[in-house]
């Protein structure tokens, strides 16, 4: 076994555990962990087949920024365990049916005869100066550029919505204050120095 | 010479030898770093007692030796915190809580795989340096929030979202900020970002004049993103909302190796992609002065870091709100306008900083 078989093995076994914890740890907090570690080796996978954009894409988006987020929302959340286990027996048939044609139907892409897969050509070596990530840029922006931007727009379309429901104006009278106004202040908007001249006492003073 | 040299363990190896010599090359690279971290806060304290006429660290030495009254403070301060005892919060969850260190720790350490200290001294010069880079940066947000909620704290997981919060959103401009070097250096390698940089007149080559506003939103940024002070809600003694409240001993001196590293990565990649590297400040043409060096990175390093220490001896902390505020309303609109701004620059004759 080379050092490179190692590693594939390796990081193999690591994201079906981390995968099969996902779904199998009772604390939602570890199932998200799990699932963090699950794509960081799926990163790693993606890497050694020479996808270095999107094995580290795949770690800044999902797990930089999405799984932040995730997990966000699944600690604050109090979640009882005990009612999300009660009616387990009676989804389990339905659930099994669907996992079981699942399995079915990748066994009968990957491992079937119909789809040639065992018969397609390994893909070429690249060449040594070829970059991944300036190949896919490419395509992106010019091939591809309407897609994209279209895609672009669509997500500014979903950030206005999301402002435009949780934006809320605050109650009039309320203690609330404009952080760029704190900012902008200046010493002379708060103190006035007085010039005041010491003041004598008329008879001389006495205590 | 270091070819015969490393022939013999090579043949007494054999396949385990590529993996053998990468974990000797990793130790070469994060044992001076560990060094060199526990030496900045001997630096800092220094620092800024002179900012503030007092001298600072100057009674612990090695072997009673006068003249180095100081130096092994930062020893003393580690052997302290290690012989600490470690508590663990009632009903906390014990393996997450023991892992949020590490979890802060490994993503600054990971960093410094692509980090070139001159053309040839470079553990791994992958094409898509910066990226990674980014990627690493970003992992570094576990640490706080598995320890906020492995806490079994309230104040800690308060602590743990608002510094969480703090690092995603100053994240933002500091990816935007690294999109304007990256259409600058035509390139996300690191080393061709320095070489970019490259010309006859020296400091004036470098990315730090024509990206400005980036550099600035880069710099500030990167002292929010390690929570340093100005930034540094999560050990501000008017709150007591922090995400490693409940830490103790080791466990909370883990917490700020991970900050110190996390300084000296940042100040690192601000003098590797606005400040030239390892290249000379003057011009070429001055002979030895001018020769790229890998000291110069070291000195540029230096200079940044004590940037750092420099803020935290001058300004007051800001409040969260002013915080939010300025990651969105300030650096994100900045960063925007100078990635179009740049972008018309470029296209034009006026650009000058590579032929």
């Amino acid at each position: 076994m080379t050092v490179q078989e190692f590693i594939f093995w390796f990081f193999a076994a690591i994201l079906v555990f981390a995968a099969l914890r996902v779904i199998t740890a009772r604390n939602p907090v570890h199932a998200a962990l799990f699932l963090v570690l699950a794509f960081c080796t799926s990163a790693g996978l993606w890497i050694q087949l020479e996808a270095e954009f999107l094995g580290i894409a795949l770690v800044l988006v999902y797990v930089g920024a999405v799984m932040v987020l995730f997990l966000f929302v699944v600690m604050m959340l109090d979640i009882n365990l005990a009612r999300l286990r009660e009616g387990f027996w009676g989804y389990l048939p339905v659930g099994a049916t669907v996992a079981l044609l699942l399995v079915a139907e990748m066994a009968l892409v990957l491992a079937g005869p119909y789809f040639g897969l065992s018969e397609a050509p390994r893909p070429s070596a690249l060449p040594a100066g070829h970059s991944n990530t300036k190949e896919l840029g490419r395509l992106l922006y010019t091939d591809y550029v309407y897609p994209f931007e279209l895609a672009a727009v669509i997500l500014l379309v979903a950030i206005v919505a999301a402002i435009a429901l949780t934006l809320r104006r605050r109650k009039h009278g309320s203690k609330h204050m404009d952080p760029a106004k704190q900012v902008a202040v200046r010493s002379k908007d708060r103190v006035r120095i007085v010039s005041m001249p010491p003041v004598k006492k008329p008879n001389g003073g006495g205590d | 010479m270091l070819d015969t040299l490393l022939a013999y363990p090579q043949s007494l190896l054999g396949p385990l030898w590529p993996v053998v010599w990468t974990l000797v090359k990793i130790m070469l690279i994060v044992a001076p770093l560990m060094l060199a971290v526990a030496y900045l806060t001997l630096w800092e304290r220094k620092m800024i007692g002179f900012m503030q006429i007092r001298i600072g660290p100057n009674r612990t030495t090695f072997f009673g030796i006068r003249w180095l009254g100081g130096w092994a403070q930062p020893i003393a301060d580690g052997l302290k915190l290690l012989v600490k005892e470690v508590i663990i919060p009632a009903n906390a969850n014990k393996l997450l809580f023991v892992l949020a260190p590490v979890m802060a720790l490994a993503p600054a350490l990971a960093a410094w795989a692509v980090i070139p200290f001159s053309p040839e001294l470079i553990l791994s010069n992958i094409d898509a340096g910066l990226l990674y880079l980014m990627a690493m940066t970003s992992l570094g947000v576990y640490g706080i929030i598995i320890a906020g909620w492995a806490s079994n704290s309230k104040y800690a997981f308060l602590g743990a979202l608002r510094s969480a919060a703090q690092i995603v959103s100053y994240e933002i401009a500091m990816g935007f900020s690294l999109v304007g070097v990256l259409m600058a250096a035509q390139s996300l390698n690191l080393g061709d970002i320095v070489y970019a940089q490259q010309g006859g007149a020296g400091f004036l080559n470098w990315f730090w004049l024509p990206l400005f506003p980036l550099f600035l939103t880069y710099l500030i940024s990167g002292v929010a993103e390690t929570n340093r002070a100005p930034f540094d809600v999560a050990e501000g003694e008017s709150e007591i909302v922090g995400f490693h409240v409940e830490y103790s001993g080791m466990t909370f001196a883990v917490f700020s190796l991970a900050e110190y590293a996390a300084m000296i990565l940042i100040s690192t990649l601000t003098a590797i992609m606005f400040l030239g590297g390892w290249l000379s400040p003057f011009p070429v043409s001055w002979g030895l002065l001018g020769a790229p060096w890998a000291g110069w990175l070291f000195a540029k390093i230096f200079f940044v870091a004590s940037l750092f220490l420099w803020f935290r001896a001058t300004f007051p902390r800001y409040r969260y709100d002013q915080i939010m505020r300025l990651g969105w309303k300030v650096f994100i609109p900045v960063t925007l306008v100078w990635i179009v701004v740049l972008g018309v620059w470029m296209q034009t004759p006026l650009w000058i900083w590579w032929k």
